[in-house]
């Protein structure tokens, strides 16, 4: 069960991590914050209508949510009439908190209970078993991980060229025929499918952290969009490896051990970068200060 | 032998209610090099983005003559049109390198999907020597300078083999080097019947750079060989009049 339990982590912290490095390279952090907490309205307006928390439909009601968020946040912020943050902070909040009050009215008899919710429960994980042809092949949580991670890996595989283009520069990929509309919703769609996936394993509070953590990190030790994303990935897995062993070793929360985890290594990779790091450029800065005194004490004295 | 490459009719822009551009209506000769002049906020980069269909016009057309006497819209000839966008549009700080970025010119021609192959790399880097880069190839591209982005930026223009150039301010923040480099080349292209539109601001290097010239200033001051146009009078007009349009809206 422990491997188990181990295996889900890794795969939800990769799946995560993957749509993370477009988030951090498009400033859009924040969004994605957004639309993980947001995706719990649609699997609620999902659950209500077919009142099974295993139909794949809330899945596809999620995801539906997290996109009407990114096109609402768009809108609001396309009027000009209020800043960039603002919209997301009005939209972002007004969503989750009607999901909030529908699961505390109406659902409180089923799983979904707001702990679950914005905690997860990666412990709980293996106790929902999948069978095939009535064999035991794991639980089912590892395979719904699995195949997003799947749907992930292919989508960044496929579009890579066309993500790296309208990121970098949206007018040329605009101009040359690739849509950069259509490629933000296809990476929102993503997003909004993922933080589906990975809220009740890890929960909404936290999703963003494994979204933005492990991009992070890749983004401070490399200088190309591929070597990033291997950075990324391999940062993600050793993050959730170490996460869950020490949550284990001093019996804490699994997911809230691995954000911290992601934490402290994307704060390392800041800190101690051998290119982009804080100490790398505050040595540099402190270096050429005394270079610049040296240089003026010696005017100083030339000058008398 | 005077061609017209790009037709425009009546083009109206507008953000939401605030027109930009008013009835602009042009004629780009082919195999010239056109300056498009101008204060700030005159519309300059509104025009080309319209011509580039980044933007959709209120009114009016923009018509293209790539192959002789076929007049097309921009979808339909775009790999023959190469884009330069303003150096501040982009994140230089974007994890890439210089190579990398003059391969992104070929994704026009390789379309969806389908990544670059060895001969793409091998023209990316035909280019660069071109624009003087090539020792630079290997570098992340916030280690650059800002005339030596502008020269990348070219040189991802060049592997793109258009007939038609658009760059929005080659010059800004251009050392003198890069700022010979750019000409040199724009001149090259123009003498191979290439045609080349910039958006420029410095008017004491008009004369000596181009052969055109179009005054804008939300609507087309003047427009025509740079021999005849480019007088004190009309860079006056330009410059003074007050060319809000917005009351134009009212008056509709």
């Amino acid at each position: 069960m422990l491997v188990e339990i181990q295996l889900i982590a890794i795969v939800v912290a990769v799946a995560c991590a993957l749509p993370g490095v477009f988030l951090v390279l498009r400033s859009m952090t924040m969004l994605s914050d957004a639309i993980t907490h947001t995706v719990l309205l649609g699997i609620v307006l999902a659950f209500f209508a077919t009142q099974d928390l295993n139909s794949p439909l809330l899945m596809l009601g999620a995801t539906l949510v997290g996109v009407a968020t990114v096109w609402v946040i768009g809108a609001l912020q396309r009027t000009k009439l209020l800043s960039g943050d603002a919209a997301i902070g009005i939209v972002f909040p007004l969503f989750f908190s009607i999901a909030i009050i529908l699961i505390t009215r109406y659902a409180g008899s089923v799983h979904l209970d707001t702990d679950s919710v914005l905690m997860g429960e990666l412990a709980f994980a293996p106790f929902k078993r999948t069978q095939l042809f009535g064999m035991d092949i794991g639980p089912q949580a590892l395979w719904t991980r699995i195949v997003i991670l799947l749907i992930n890996s292919v989508f960044i595989l496929l579009f890579y060229k066309e993500l790296k283009l309208s990121t970098f520069d949206a007018a040329l990929a605009a101009a040359l025929g690739f849509s950069p509309v259509l490629l933000h919703y296809g990476l929102m769609s993503l997003v909004s499918l993922t933080a589906v996936g990975a809220y009740d394993s890890v929960g909404s509070v936290l999703v963003v952290g494994f979204m933005v953590g492990p991009a992070l990190t890749g983004y401070l030790l490399t200088r190309q969009l591929h070597h990033m994303i291997w950075v990324t990935v391999i940062t993600a897995v050793i993050n959730s490896i170490v996460g869950v062993q020490l949550a284990f070793a001093v019996d804490a929360s699994l997911a809230g051990m691995i954000a911290v985890v992601t934490g402290v290594t994307a704060f390392a990779a800041f800190l101690f970068s051998p290119e982009k790091g804080w100490l790398k450029k505050t040595l540099r800065r402190s270096k050429q200060q005394k270079k610049l005194y040296k240089w003026k004490t010696k005017q100083e004295m030339e000058q008398r | 032998m005077n061609q017209t490459a790009i037709h425009i009719e009546q083009l109206t822009v507008a953000y939401q209610a605030v027109p930009v551009l008013w009835q602009v209506g042009l004629n780009i000769q082919k195999g010239k090099r056109t300056a498009i002049i101008g204060p700030n906020g005159a519309g300059k980069s509104t025009l080309i983005k319209s011509i580039l269909g980044l933007m959709t016009p209120l009114t009016g057309e923009v018509d293209f003559s790539v192959k002789d006497g076929e007049w097309s819209e921009y979808k339909s000839i775009k790999k023959s049109v190469a884009y330069v966008p303003q150096k501040s549009s982009v994140d230089w700080d974007f994890p890439t390198i210089v190579l990398d970025v003059v391969v992104m010119g070929r994704y026009g021609h390789l379309g969806w999907f389908k990544r670059p192959g060895k001969k793409d790399m091998a023209l990316a880097e035909e280019m660069l020597v071109k624009v003087g880069m090539h020792s630079f190839k290997d570098r992340q591209i916030s280690q650059l300078s800002g005339g030596q982005r502008q020269r990348v930026f070219l040189a991802r223009a060049l592997v793109q083999q258009a007939e038609i150039y658009l760059l929005d301010e080659p010059l800004a923040g251009v050392d003198m080097k890069s700022e010979k480099v750019i000409m040199e080349l724009l001149e090259e292209l123009s003498s191979a019947g290439k045609t080349v539109i910039v958006v420029h601001h410095d008017l004491q290097t008009v004369k000596e750079y181009f052969d055109e010239v179009v005054f804008l200033n939300r609507e087309v001051v003047a427009a025509g060989s740079v021999a005849t146009t480019f007088t004190e009078d009309i860079i006056e007009e330009t410059y003074r009049k007050d060319h809000s349009v917005a009351e134009r809206v009212d008056q509709l």
